[in-house]
């Protein structure tokens, strides 16, 4: 965005501090503007007439840098694109790195629906949410327009996930198009000799369009001006995916050079970035080098600035590590890194109820509280304050000791002998070592519980209600 | 008054208006709209000259819809469309054609505020330096992010394999490449470089703790001893972390590998530093500066280390820890990211090439676990393919935040890890691949 104070926004607000977007003050909205956490829509004063010439102006200072552009329809609908920083601590990154699986045309009807599904199925669950995939690219390998439209057809038919349409083929393109045109599907792509043909096609069924030059960014801008002059912004823009040697270099320097270029102000290139990880696929035979090698480039193009991308390999093992990276990389880093501490009650605990400690680094007590309330387990879960450091590093570090134990017990204001029938502390297997001083400094039996939370129900079954 | 100007003249003076204020402002005269260049226009020009114009019509418009005439309605009756939505530019309706692509020229800036290199560290030393090493490994260096156009990289990641000095529990796909040497250091050593590919090995000496086998630091320097007889590389020689007994036993490590510049893992706040710092430089030695994802933590360190403990600013390497992927991987990326990105804009307490702990990878139950603990997840699929990547993708994340070098443990992960950073880093040939026609490769 072009202004980085709220005092810069404060100006084009009514300044009434009418409460209504939920803000106290207008300076306190204003400071939501500049970092992102409030829409200017909220503010619905904004929306009478006399406001109209302010409101264009404000709404043109706060548009990110990097132009947002969306895919697809209804609840599935995917937006990439609208960054502001170069480096997620500036702020954050908007808009997850949008993945995209491929089916081709010349696949048999069953595997086609039988691969969609798996796609559109998969999921990880992670601190309270699951992980899933976003898209399916369609690819014609027939150069067949009817063949497409088939595939297109059964695709659409098995999901309502958003789509790629790819062909360099504007025939194909428009078949594919016909049978999908109430999905605004993301075209691919553009190049430099059927611009024209696929240009027309954006415009006439006003989807977005995939611009490719690869390694070649004078081409690659000079098609976005051109089709930002005709008429559409709704472009994605791919410099090429080269899978390896030196010419991967060079793909890591073009998408280095392309998003530094539009935060830096040049709008012409201002727009999403498509990786093309698929490409490991062509120089490597064997498919666990291949899915090895695509979830690398994936992995960095998920860092380095890639909007979307298109991948082959569906194995589990390619997929959740494409899928965490993509988490840590637009997980905001404005969240808090910590749970208070305390005791929290998972589930309904009584007095025979085990009575666990972990640390209130926010990830350890999402895990362990995921792993504890999804097995349906009673039991009081003890976050110590570890300044938000996990179980082993806290041991090694010395922020999880004996005496933290004991002081976050006694200030959760919960007593082990009145509360518990038991007075049984069970403690995170990897602060095994721990065992001798918490049971001096508490007075409490220990037990040492799995190093991994996920084996609490095990562990529990062996070991729960304790030997006398 | 009749005033002959440029369309792009006339467009800039309107958008001015447009954005600044129209209040008050009155428009005079006459506007004389000069197109020279006779019957022969070419279609892009024509094309262009359409778009000023047709942007102009829309602004003219803009005012006349302020000074309150509909004029929107009149764009719509004038190109048959109804219902045009009010927030919407009226649009011109057909598409445009062109028939060549707008000339441009991309560029960009190379970042101006790197000023500051990262200082170098040079581990290990030959027969000419003192030491037994048959070659030195030197990192840091840099003059930008890693791999980055502005500033070609001084030197390439380095990997530093993990032995240790007695059975530990390791994940399965792990140990089954160490089955035959678990119970041999030297051996374990040996196999690592010789069969992996290892450029470095580190020994931790984890028996030491008072907790496991309260080896002593006697004993524990014969292990030493052992590595670097059986491998000529440089070597990493770690404690058990234990904050009592760590300062005592790479003292003696220390003392037994003296002249091999070997890097003593690692100085904390948590311990006595100043013993483990006055150890490396009396045998000259480097010291891993170790951290726990807080930066200000690690200036402190490094500072002490510096003014405090008189360690040479070539004798530092930062560990600011790390976290596996899924885990906090978040933390230790960004970390490392400012860290790095605070050396190369001038501050000098942080412009210490850094070390990861990327073995941390296999603590996250993704790359051990036989398959999810939670029912409604998807198949995990199978463990001995999920656990190498973990730490690959790990390690991969931490070298784009400038860790320069990675101490690991699978041998999968450590030769995929050198393939893509030193792919990165340029030294890697293959084979140019035509992309142009991907869509229709047979994959």
């Amino acid at each position: 965005m072009k202004i980085n104070s709220p005092l810069e926004a404060y100006k084009y607000l009514p300044g009434t501090n009418c409460a209504i977007c939920g803000e106290q003050t207008c300076m306190a909205f204003a400071s939501h503007l500049i970092d992102r956490s409030k829409k200017l829509s909220e503010c619905t004063p904004m929306l009478e007439d006399k406001f109209r010439k302010k409101l264009d102006q404000l709404q043109g200072l706060l548009a990110p840098e990097i132009r947002q552009v969306e895919i697809g329809v209804g609840e599935k609908i995917v937006k990439i694109g609208g960054d502001d920083v170069l480096y997620r601590h500036k702020l954050t990154f908007f808009n997850q790195t949008a993945l995209a699986y491929d089916v081709w045309d010349t696949m048999d009807e069953k595997n086609l629906v039988e691969r969609v599904n798996k796609i559109q199925d998969f999921k990880k669950f992670y601190v309270g949410n699951f992980l899933t995939v976003d898209m399916v690219a369609v690819r014609s390998t027939s150069n067949d327009p009817k063949k497409f439209a088939s595939a297109v057809k059964k695709v659409v038919e098995t999901t309502d996930m958003p789509l790629v349409l790819c062909s360099f083929n504007p025939d194909v393109l428009k078949a594919g198009l016909e049978v999908a045109k109430d999905r605004n599907p993301l075209l691919y792509a553009a190049n430099k000799d059927n611009w024209q043909q696929v240009a027309a096609l954006a415009l006439e069924y006003d989807v977005p369009v995939t611009l490719f030059a690869p390694n070649d960014l004078d081409l690659l801008k000079s098609l976005a001006k051109t089709f930002a002059e005709m008429g559409t912004e709704k472009l994605v823009l791919d410099p090429g995916t080269f899978p390896s040697g030196k010419q991967l270099k060079e793909t890591f320097s073009n998408f280095i050079k392309v998003r530094r270029a539009g935060i830096d102000g040049d709008r012409e290139i201002a727009y999403p970035l498509m990786a093309v990880p698929l490409t490991a696929w062509m120089v490597h035979d064997d498919p666990v080098s291949a899915s090895y090698w695509e979830t690398v480039i994936a992995s960095v193009f998920t860092i380095k600035y890639g909007d979307i991308m298109i991948l082959h390999s569906i194995e589990p093992y390619a997929m959740l590590p494409e899928l965490h990276i993509r988490d840590t990389i637009y997980t905001d880093p404005r969240k808090p890194v910590t749970v208070d501490p305390g005791m929290y009650k998972i589930g309904s605990p009584t007095k025979d109820s085990p009575v666990f400690v972990t640390t209130n680094f926010a990830l350890t007590y999402y895990t362990v509280e995921s792993d504890i309330s999804s097995n349906k387990i009673d039991c009081f879960l003890w976050a110590i304050d570890t300044d938000g450091i996990g179980v082993e590093a806290a041991v090694a570090g010395g922020q999880l000791t004996a005496a933290k134990i004991k002081k976050g017990i006694e200030d959760s204001g919960f007593n082990m002998k009145d509360d518990t029938s038991h007075n049984t502390i069970i403690l995170p297997g990897l602060s095994a070592r721990l065992q001798g001083d918490v049971e001096d400094e508490t007075g409490s039996r220990v037990l040492i519980g799995p190093a991994d939370s996920g084996r609490i129900p095990g562990w529990l079954e062996k070991n729960w209600p304790p030997k006398k | 008054m009749t005033q002959k100007m440029k369309l792009t003249q006339l467009t800039e003076m309107l958008q001015e208006l447009n954005i600044e204020s129209l209040e008050g402002v009155t428009i005079e005269g006459d506007i004389e709209l000069n197109i020279t260049g006779g019957g022969g226009l070419n279609p892009a020009l024509a094309y262009a000259l359409g778009s000023e114009i047709s942007q102009i019509s829309l602004h003219m418009a803009n005012i006349g819809r302020m000074l309150g005439f509909p004029a929107e309605q009149l764009f719509a009756s004038a190109f048959g469309m109804s219902g045009v939505p009010e927030t919407q530019a009226p649009s011109l309706g057909t598409t445009p054609r062109m028939q060549e692509l707008l000339a441009s020229k991309f560029e960009v800036a190379r970042m101006s505020n790197w000023n500051n290199p990262i200082q170098e560290v040079t581990l290990g030393a030959t027969s000419a330096d003192g030491g037994s090493r048959k070659n030195t490994v030197t990192i840091g260096g840099e003059n930008a992010l890693p791999y980055y156009f502005d500033a070609s990289m001084p030197h390439r990641n380095y990997v530093t394999m993990d032995v240790f000095d007695m059975p530990i529990g390791m994940a399965k796909a792990v140990k089954s490449n160490y089955d035959d040497v678990i119970n041999d250091p030297a051996e374990w050593a040996k196999k690592v470089v010789r069969d992996f590919n290892a450029d470095m090995v580190t020994i931790h000496l984890i028996s030491t703790d008072p907790l496991i086998k309260d080896t002593s630091a006697r004993d524990a320097a014969k292990v030493v001893e052992d590595v670097l007889q059986a491998v000529d590389v440089p070597i990493v020689i770690g404690g058990s972390g234990n904050p009592e007994k760590d300062p005592e036993v790479l003292e003696k490590a220390a003392e037994v590998a003296a002249g091999e510049r070997v890097l003593l893992a690692s100085a904390s706040l948590n311990l006595d530093y100043e013993r483990i710092a006055r150890a490396a430089v009396e045998h000259g030695h480097v010291v891993l500066s170790w951290t726990q994802l807080e930066i200000n933590a690690q200036k402190e360190l490094n500072r002490k280390l510096m003014k405090q403990c008189k360690v040479p600013r070539d004798s530092i390497v930062m560990d600011p820890t790390t976290a596996a992927l899924g885990y906090g991987l978040d933390y230790a990326y960004t970390n490392m990211e400012r860290i790095r990105l605070a050396g190369l804009m001038g501050d000098d307490e942080l412009t210490f090439p850094m070390s990861s702990g990327t073995t941390n990878a296999w603590g996250a139950r993704e790359s051990w676990m036989v398959a999810s603990p939670l029912k409604q997840d998807s198949d995990w699929g199978p463990r001995e393919y999920r656990g190498p990547i973990w730490e690959i993708v790990t390690g991969l994340a931490l070298s784009l935040a400038g860790n320069d070098m990675f101490m690991m443990m699978h041998p999968t992960s450590v030769q995929v890890l050198k393939e893509i950073t030193q792919t990165l880093y340029g030294s890697i040939e293959a084979e140019e691949l035509d992309i142009s026609n991907w869509i229709g490769a047979e994959v």
